[in-house]
């Protein structure tokens, strides 16, 4: 009774705080899509010039999303390379490549070299009946950076929109003065703990959905297993984020003091929870933030089409983690009430 | 006639500062008992521990013949801290709503007492806007509407009167007296004279100790002056000489 009113009072505020509520549901869209736009962009518009090359070799490269550019003089091509205007610059004298490569963008001059090189071969000659034959077992051959870091980049927006606002919730109701008033009424601790995480949950519910079938739907990211699953261990992930939110903000005396707690607790998250491959033994240490298991739940899901018999363990450490912080929660309200 | 609060050699101690210093008083019951004396005096302090948000680190404290703190005679106080512990996103009548359900109050009771609360303290026809928008006085006012809302028989007020105009004043006193008719006690706290004159029994406190305690009368005739403000600088005087050996 006591916790649905708490949880109803939360709901009404972030009703009436129309910004919160728009940080809540349309940030984390906002970030995807133009995450989606960096990573889905392919590289464009490389130039390579070229001072002697049969006009095969040419068109090899053009077969490769190459532009050329014909020079007739070395000074010429080496200037606009100067200048920028091609990534390299190719002269083939006698049947031997020579080639200058602008390496400042090691990104671009990899490409650049690689279809520099490749154009030089002539796939033309390989007999077809040798193409190598390649099955994906996971994913497909045309991912984008974007697919495979849709799990973890929406696991990471939920944990941290949903870490900030309600720990800085919790931190006002300290700082104001109700939580004190709160617990000068029968309430019981666990109460106020378990009404928060409802409240909240609450809005959680309806955020993870939004999240959830955005990706899946509109920003069409790969995605074989069930979207249900998928918005499940969103929601498990933002519980834990709340939870732990709360927990925090018993440890800042101000808002700004919850802000410097995204260094510390949000950002090895990314670093450690699965963006990056690890040396082993920090990928042990990635196994102690909540992120990684919901960054591998969902890459599981969505990937390798995987049900719910490979996500549990995912989901309980989770759920665990939030029950721990939780406790912990309600052991540290003593201190500002002891029964 | 028995008594609603009694301190016993309450005694408070934070680290190494101790806050309250051997403070016992007993409130009898439908009185008004006024806490003087300067800010940082430990008034806060005991108060809370009668609330029973705080406890004593040693001594006891009663509240109606049961030891505080005590989660089941929280329903029958009534606690108003010295700041205006209100959500500013929600109008007062989701505030008081709120604070309503926290005690339990059912639906229709509590909104026939909303009513009434808000018509005691003049907000009636501001019970739909949103808490931001309130003065500061409208805002205290609101706290002691919430104070009140689930009729407590113990009122605890820690300076209730601040930022409230003195016509207003007066008529929140006057319901504090016919509350204490009903049988309501109050505990106050406060550093203006003149509310300290209006209360039936008043102890002074500095630094963590009562240094006088009695009805306003007898605490002036007690050092031989007519007005109570001098009553409270001959004490305030006088502790100051005999410096405090904690």
């Amino acid at each position: 009774m006591k916790v649905r009113a708490l949880a109803k009072r939360i709901l009404i505020q972030i009703k009436n705080d129309k910004r919160t509520l728009a940080l809540m549901l349309a940030a984390p869209l906002l970030i995807l899509t133009l995450l989606y736009f960096v990573f889905e962009g392919t590289v464009s518009g490389l130039s390579v010039g070229i001072i002697n090359a049969p006009s095969h070799y040419e068109n090899a490269l053009y077969e490769n999303n190459i532009k050329t550019i014909r020079y007739y003089s070395e000074e010429e091509a080496f200037k606009a390379l100067d200048d920028g205007e091609v990534i390299a610059v190719v002269s083939i004298r006698s049947g031997k490549l020579h080639a200058w490569l602008d390496g400042s963008n090691s990104v671009d001059a990899n490409t650049a070299r690689q279809a520099i090189e490749m154009a030089q071969r002539g796939q033309n000659t390989v007999r077809k009946d040798l193409i190598l034959d390649v099955t994906y077992v996971y994913g497909q051959e045309d991912l984008s950076l974007f697919d495979n870091f849709a799990a973890i980049l929406m696991s990471f927006l939920v944990f941290f929109f949903v870490f900030l606002i309600t720990g800085i919730s919790f931190l006002k109701e300290r700082t104001t003065g109700t939580l004190e008033k709160i617990l000068s009424t029968p309430i019981k601790r666990w109460e106020v703990v378990v009404g928060y995480v409802l409240g909240f949950g609450a809005v959680n519910v309806v955020q993870s959905a939004i999240i959830s079938f955005y990706l899946v739907y509109v920003l069409n990211v790969m995605m074989v297993g069930s979207v249900w699953l998928v918005l499940l261990t969103t929601l498990v992930t933002a519980i834990a984020a709340l939870t732990l939110g709360i927990l925090l903000s018993t440890a800042a005396n101000s808002e700004f003091q919850m802000i410097q707690f995204i260094p510390i607790v949000i950002v090895p998250q990314v670093f450690f929870g699965g963006l990056f491959q690890l040396s082993s033994g920090w990928e042990a240490f990635g196994h102690l933030m909540p992120l990684y298991y919901s960054a591998h739940a969902l890459e599981e899901i969505m990937m390798k089409g995987s049900g719910l018999d490979r996500i549990y363990p995912d989901l309980l450490i989770l759920i665990a983690l939030s029950v721990i912080f939780m406790t912990v929660n309600t052991k540290m309200l003593k201190h500002y009430r002891r029964i | 006639m028995d008594d609603s609060i009694i301190l016993e050699g309450v005694n408070k101690i934070y680290g190494a500062k101790q806050v309250l210093n051997d403070v016992s008083f007993s409130v009898p019951r439908g009185a008004i008992y006024g806490l003087l004396g300067p800010s940082g005096c430990g008034k806060t302090t005991t108060v809370k521990i009668v609330a029973g948000i705080s406890e004593a680190t040693y001594g006891k404290a009663y509240v109606l013949n049961q030891t505080m703190p005590n989660l089941t005679l929280m329903n029958k106080i009534g606690y108003m801290a010295q700041s205006d512990a209100l959500y500013g996103d929600l109008t007062a009548k989701e505030n008081l709503e709120f604070f309503g359900s926290l005690y339990g109050l059912n639906r229709a009771f509590l909104s026939k007492r909303i009513l009434e609360v808000m018509n005691l303290v003049n907000l009636t026809e501001e019970v739909n806007r949103k808490v931001a928008l309130f003065s500061g006085g409208m805002k205290r006012r609101l706290s002691l509407a919430l104070t009140i809302l689930h009729e407590p028989e113990i009122l605890i007020l820690d300076e209730p009167t601040v930022g409230i105009d003195p016509l207003l004043r007066k008529d929140i006193w006057e319901e504090l007296y016919s509350m204490t008719k009903n049988g309501v006690t109050i505990l106050v706290t406060t550093h203006v004279m003149d509310e300290a004159e209006k209360c039936t029994h008043l102890s002074m406190m500095r630094d963590g100790r009562l240094i006088a305690s009695g009805t306003p009368i007898e605490i002036q005739n007690s050092v031989g002056v007519s007005k109570l403000e001098d009553a409270f600088l001959i004490y305030g005087k006088a502790s100051g000489e005999s410096p405090n050996e904690s």
